[in-house]
């Protein structure tokens, strides 16, 4: 029964997926991108729950680890003709090399992952407002770095010649590995003890938790599902500094928020709902019809109605759509 | 590295206005717990009421006034439609949910203004040299520094002089003893917010003649600093969250006039990085004297 109940908690997001992989086939070429668009924020967000939902600390300094293996990806599979023209200043070994699709995502989550571990060291020992100023300075310096060190990436400029390899199927193969990830990270020990001292920081200790290493432990985690992700983006489109900065951590924090922060249930439903609402909106930017009317949102539109969606949800139900609670196909 | 006097005037010029945001801010801290994460969003509503002013050729007075109105009926909005509903819940959320509001009316500026934002021109003669003795400086850094002296000295007096000033330092202090003391809960965050809105109207004028170029994120990045600085100084006291956000505006105003470009670049990533190791070693804050509680 109880594995029952824990196999549910993996199909249900990963029904929810497929089902929006499914929906992406039928429809044209051109809405498809927003399919596999909403896919890869699926990743994304649910990397941001492996820490943030787990551990109930706040971090905005997750798109850094996003930024930092979309760079990786990015670097690694422009076809080496053509990096003297965009990256002049490449260090050696990466002007000479590069990979294919799938290592390229692989080196981009040990990146990511290396990162975030190196970063969580000093930075675990913080909580609350502390945490969440110290990430926030993790999130400017990995903006700030990568947008003038030509050595390691195209800098200023946008990332032209990736290959466009993150098709729809690719983008559900990643979203459904992400949560894979994050169920048995979740089920395991180490996130079982995380959701402790999510809980009773005090009692957890009590016990013998180390709140310290358990987080480490999540942060590391979070940061290769988010670097994973930051290759799946750079292989779908053109990335830039700007892209990976502060609108992509607030609407990333949007759709975790909305959704419910402390389930994995929570997560994806967050980040289907908002990015569906997103799409839509971006579609009616261009002109649509609403019950009959020709409507013209002006651009913009968008991220007005995320952000007040954002802070009615935060007023109104502060546990997310979903109550922060995991799926469950029957209630006990 | 050459420090000239309008570098120095500048970078204290900076600190001043950065003060002042943090006061700002360390002022509903104090009575709600609440990081305002949009704070930098009132200046910037502020600053584009003076543009529009200009735009219609108000006289300045009336320029400034309508910045001073906007603001603060903004940041009474601000109170009742979020901070008021958010009372009482994690540190977290209410951060995420003001982060959403500064989101939400950046966005409003967005569409409103459009992404090149406005011009201030009426206000920008304050911008002209003085010549003091040979030397060269920008009215508006003495200016700055002035006015951020004088409401911080009336600050003080207010808080430390009035009843309502010290309803609030105990609410501060501790809000549940202070309400069975007979501090009235309302009445002194509604203060709270109004000063706050004040300085926020005094930081967008002030912000405005350095800088007339309005757009919707105007004074963005200084609140990330600022908040920086103000969790640096040490956010739970008024005087110490002062004085981390002047040092942190000097500092990147001196290095940030001094340093040349290609050194200059990195400032953040320097700034940000001092940032976290101090946090890292005193994560109470810098310039408080008692060991933080840690609270998880």
């Amino acid at each position: 029964m109880r594995r029952a109940v824990g196999l549910q908690q993996l199909l249900g997001p990963v029904t929810l997926v497929v089902v929006a992989a499914l929906l992406g086939t039928l429809v044209s070429a051109s809405t498809q991108s927003y399919f596999t668009d909403t896919l890869v924020n699926v990743a994304m967000v649910v990397a941001l729950y492996v820490f943030i939902g787990n551990s109930g600390v706040l971090s905005f300094g997750h798109i850094s680890f996003v930024a930092i293996g979309a760079w990786t990806a990015g670097v690694l599979s422009v076809p080496v003709s053509e990096k003297p023209a965009i990256m002049p200043d490449l260090f050696h070994f990466l002007r000479t090399t590069t990979t294919g699709n799938v290592p390229s995502l692989a080196l981009a989550a040990a990146v990511g992952g290396v990162c975030a571990l190196v970063v969580a060291l000093p930075l675990m020992r913080l909580s609350g407002l502390a945490a969440g100023i110290a990430t926030f300075g993790v999130l400017e310096i990995t903006h700030n770095v990568l947008q003038y060190e030509n050595r390691i990436g195209p800098g200023l400029n946008t990332f032209s010649s990736v290959p466009e390899t993150t098709d729809l199927r690719q983008a559900a193969i990643g979203a459904v590995l992400v949560i894979a990830v994050a169920w048995a990270y979740g089920r395991s020990r180490f996130g079982r003890l995380l959701r402790a001292s999510r809980e009773d920081s005090a009692a957890a200790r009590a016990v013998g938790v180390s709140v310290y290493r358990q987080r480490l432990i999540a942060f590391a985690v979070s940061g290769a599902l988010a670097g994973f992700a930051g290759g799946l983006e750079v292989h779908l489109l053109p990335v830039n500094t700007e892209s990976m900065y502060l609108d992509l951590t607030f609407i990333t924090l949007a759709m975790l928020v909305v959704g419910g922060a402390t389930s994995l249930w929570g997560a994806v439903v967050g980040a289907l709902a908002v990015s569906a609402l997103d799409s839509y909106l971006a579609v009616a930017e261009n002109g649509t019809s609403l019950f009959g009317w020709h409507v013209d949102f002006p651009s913009g539109t968008r991220e007005l109605v995320v952000g007040a969606l954002m802070a009615l949800v935060l007023i109104v139900r502060p546990g997310g759509l979903t109550g922060g609670r995991e799926f469950k196909l029957w209630p006990r | 590295m050459t420090v000239t006097w309008q570098n120095l005037a500048d970078a204290m010029s900076l600190g001043a206005i950065y003060a002042l945001m943090a006061v700002g801010i360390g002022l509903v801290f104090g009575v709600l717990r609440l990081v305002n994460f949009a704070y930098g969003q009132l200046v910037m509503a502020g600053a584009f009421a003076l543009a529009l002013a200009s735009q219609w050729n108000w006289p300045v007075w009336a320029g400034i006034a309508l910045c001073f109105a906007v603001v603060i009926v903004l940041s009474f909005a601000m109170d009742w439609l979020v901070f008021r509903p958010l009372r009482g819940h994690s540190p977290a959320v209410m951060l995420v949910a003001t982060f959403a509001v500064a989101f939400l009316l950046e966005n409003v500026a967005l569409l409103w203004f459009g992404a090149l934002g406005k011009i201030a021109t009426s206000v920008a003669s304050l911008n002209q040299p003085w010549a003091i003795s040979g030397v060269d400086i920008r009215k508006i850094s003495i200016v700055s520094i002035v006015v951020a002296g004088l409401c911080l000295l009336a600050l003080r007096v207010l808080i430390e002089r009035t009843t309502v000033g010290l309803h609030m330092q105990a609410a501060s202090m501790d809000f549940t003893t202070a309400r069975m003391l007979g501090v009235r809960a309302n009445r002194v965050i509604t203060f709270a917010v109004l000063l706050s809105g004040l300085l926020a109207g005094v930081v967008a004028v002030l912000l405005t003649v350095q800088n007339p170029l309005v757009t919707p994120d105007f004074a963005l990045r200084d609140t990330i600093i600022v908040l920086a600085g103000v969790v640096l100084g040490g956010m739970n006291r008024i005087v110490p969250a002062t004085i981390g956000g002047f040092a942190i505006g000097f500092a990147s105003g001196l290095l940030g006039g001094a340093l040349p470009t290609t050194q200059s670049q990195y400032l953040d990533s320097f700034l940000f990085a001092a940032v976290i190791l101090v946090l890292v070693v005193r994560p109470g804050g810098l310039f408080t004297r008692a060991r933080a509680v840690e609270r998880v």
